[in-house]
């Protein structure tokens, strides 16, 4: 992939390399077959459930009985057979919804939370940053009873509502993310808005938000993630209605919805859910490697 | 300050006291903007962790089904968890597997892995790909995978018995299923994995030079340099790991439910009921609310005080970089 860089760029230090004994060059080489064979060993480790799943996929009935690994004929069919067994547009959409509105709520309010957190002296804000790093370490489970008696008491149980409106409320990861990226932001160039007159939403919207594009981008598309792939809440919420199922839950209901589901089909809903993450991972793979680092150093 | 004899002017002093008084309102006004742009996350604070935190203390005290309302039972709930419920110290016996057994692999995996991306110059970006791609697929699709890959007569068991080695049953045997839960997660290792890759091509090329000159050979130069200077990561993800371990539940509940999905929460023989599934089963198949509210604060003060633990702990082996933080 890197390989197949530009000609110049690999003549620069051939060029200046000093002479190197042809034994020194040899272990060198020999290093390098090591590691890439080391490499290549661990990729073909990480592919192959994908090679198996995907030709699973493909199998016809019969042939998932037979041993072979490699579908003959291939079934296409089975993608479109999968649109009879279940719903797939509505589950779709469900999970789009949670993903997409949530993603507007978690990025909304985490912004205006973060700039204050970064970027304005008041007294209680070192106390408010402890107290939100304190709930980065809390998973839901430590809060759902009492917020599912709440919904309960709603009659939100069976609908999207307890999946997407708390996300409005900020999200401490979202928040603590953006602060360490508005903290990189040199405060000059608020400092020479505000002698211009402008207030602080101003300088958020016209300073800040410009800035930090990559990190709001890199934000938003961990948020549309996880609620992409969140299995614990909409189970926890969907109740008994079907009808606000997401991918996620449908995926693993499958086998309920059509009393065992050869594994074919099960495995051809997977790909078809697991496809749109991939082609966002592939588009935005830079955002997404640094985002992940940026959690990881600056935590 | 009090020998100061000549007092200013009355005038002097007016203004003085204006100037005073309009920094204190601009000091409001300031707390004020403040305050304005932390209002969803105050409100979100108040409401989805506050409240629920100390309503649940309250409910863990009480007998609750949501039908009826609470009555209260004091300790019973805590009483019946400690002595009396098997599944709890089973959940608890499981959940200690995961942050004792897979946590760890993925960490040790996590760092070859990254350490394999460092020493490869060409095909970088190709192999990060590769290694990073599993993480990508959602859990569900990944448990039900793996599901498929390991059943008995699936593509692993082919291989195994082409090398004729023994063929386990995985998930269908209570002694096999936590081990094919640990090579999901071990399949799925890209997350920590760029986070150490990051971590390894941030230690400074000439402490490994240093290292060169002193005779260190590679044990040692990894022992000596690169775990004290990615320590923080390990730190870092050692304490992820804790809580993820509590949070542990999707990829069990996929793979209880995938043979029948009549299946108890934790099949085989509650050798997947890890404590967020035993969590789930009290409160939200048995509503048994006032029992699942008790199990929720034992989880809070058991995470916090492993963080504390953890962070006690770290000042004797984690080491940071300028020597503070």
């Amino acid at each position: 992939m890197t390989a197949v860089s530009s000609p110049g760029a690999r003549a620069g230090p051939v060029a200046t390399r000093r002479r190197v004994p042809a034994s020194v060059r040899r272990r060198r080489r020999l290093l390098a077959v090591a590691n890439h064979s080391v490499a290549i060993a661990l990729s073909i480790m990480f592919l192959i459930p994908f090679a198996f799943i995907v030709s699973t996929a493909l199998m016809t009935n019969q042939q998932m009985g037979s041993l072979s690994i490699w579908p003959s004929p291939f079934r296409w069919a089975n993608f479109t057979d999968l649109f009879e067994f279940f719903p797939f547009w509505r589950y779709a959409w469900n999970s789009l919804l949670y993903a997409g509105l949530g993603t507007v709520g978690v990025v909304l309010s985490g912004i205006p939370v973060a700039y204050a957190l970064s970027r304005l002296q008041w007294r209680g804000r070192q106390v408010s940053f402890v107290l939100l790093l304190s709930t980065l370490m809390l998973p839901v489970q430590i809060t759902i009873v009492p917020l599912y008696i709440i919904f309960v008491r709603l009659g939100w149980i069976g609908s999207l509502k307890p999946l997407i409106i708390p996300l409005f409320f900020g999200d401490a990861f979202t928040i603590f993310l953006l602060r360490q990226f508005f903290m990189t932001i040199p405060q000059e160039l608020s400092d020479a808005a505000r002698v211009d007159g402008a207030n602080d939403l101003q300088i958020l919207l016209r300073v800040i938000l410009p800035l930090a594009k990559p990190a709001i981008a890199a934000v938003a598309l961990f948020n549309f993630l996880y609620c992409w792939n969140d299995f614990f809440s909409p189970l926890l919420y969907a109740g008994n209605n079907p009808d606000t199922w997401t991918l996620a839950i449908s995926l693993q209901q499958l086998t309920q919805l059509s009393r065992g589901i050869l594994a074919n089909l099960q495995m051809a809903a997977s790909i078809l859910f697991t496809l749109p993450v991939l082609v966002i991972f592939f588009l935005a793979q830079k955002v997404f490697v640094e985002g992940v680092t940026l959690t990881g150093v600056k935590g | 300050m009090a020998t100061v004899s000549v007092r200013p002017p009355a005038a002097e002093q007016a203004r003085a006291a204006e100037r005073r008084r309009r920094r204190r309102r601009s000091a409001w006004r300031r707390q004020l903007v403040a305050l304005a742009f932390m209002s969803p996350w105050i409100i979100g604070f108040a409401v989805f962790y506050v409240y629920p935190i100390l309503s649940s203390l309250y409910f863990s005290f009480t007998s609750y089904d949501i039908l009826t309302d609470p009555v209260w039972v004091g300790l019973a709930n805590y009483q019946f968890m400690f002595t009396s419920d098997g599944r709890f110290w089973t959940a608890v016996r499981n959940t200690a597997w995961v942050v004792a057994i897979i946590v760890p692999l993925q960490i040790a995996f996590g760092i070859g892995a990254a350490m394999v991306l460092t020493r490869v110059r060409r095909g970088l970006g190709f192999y990060r790909t590769v290694f990073f791609l599993p993480t990508m697929v959602p859990l569900v699709a990944a448990a039900l995978g793996f599901v498929f890959l390991l059943n008995p007569g699936g593509p692993v068991n082919a291989v195994l018995g082409f090398l004729h080695l023994p063929e386990p049953l995985w998930f269908r045997d209570p002694a096999w299923a936590k081990p094919g839960l640990a090579l999901l997660a071990t399949w799925m290792v890209g997350q920590t994995m760029i986070i150490f890759l990051a971590a390894l091509l941030d230690v400074p090329r000439q402490l490994y030079e240093a290292a060169d000159l002193e005779g260190a050979g590679p044990l040692q130069r990894f022992r000596h340099v690169t775990l004290p200077m990615i320590s923080p990561v390990i730190f870092f993800s050692v304490v992820i790991g804790v809580i993820n371990g509590f949070r542990y539940f999707t990829e069990a509940y996929v793979v209880s439910k995938s043979g029948d999905w009549d299946n108890p929460v934790g099949t085989p023989q509650d050798s997947l009921l890890f404590y967020t599934s035993h969590l789930y089963n009290q409160g939200f198949e048995g509503f048994h609310m006032g029992y699942a509210a008790a199990l929720s604060w034992v989880m809070f003060v058991v995470i916090m005080a492993c963080t504390l633990l953890l962070i006690r702990s770290s000042r004797r082996w984690v080491h940071y970089q300028g020597g503070f933080r």
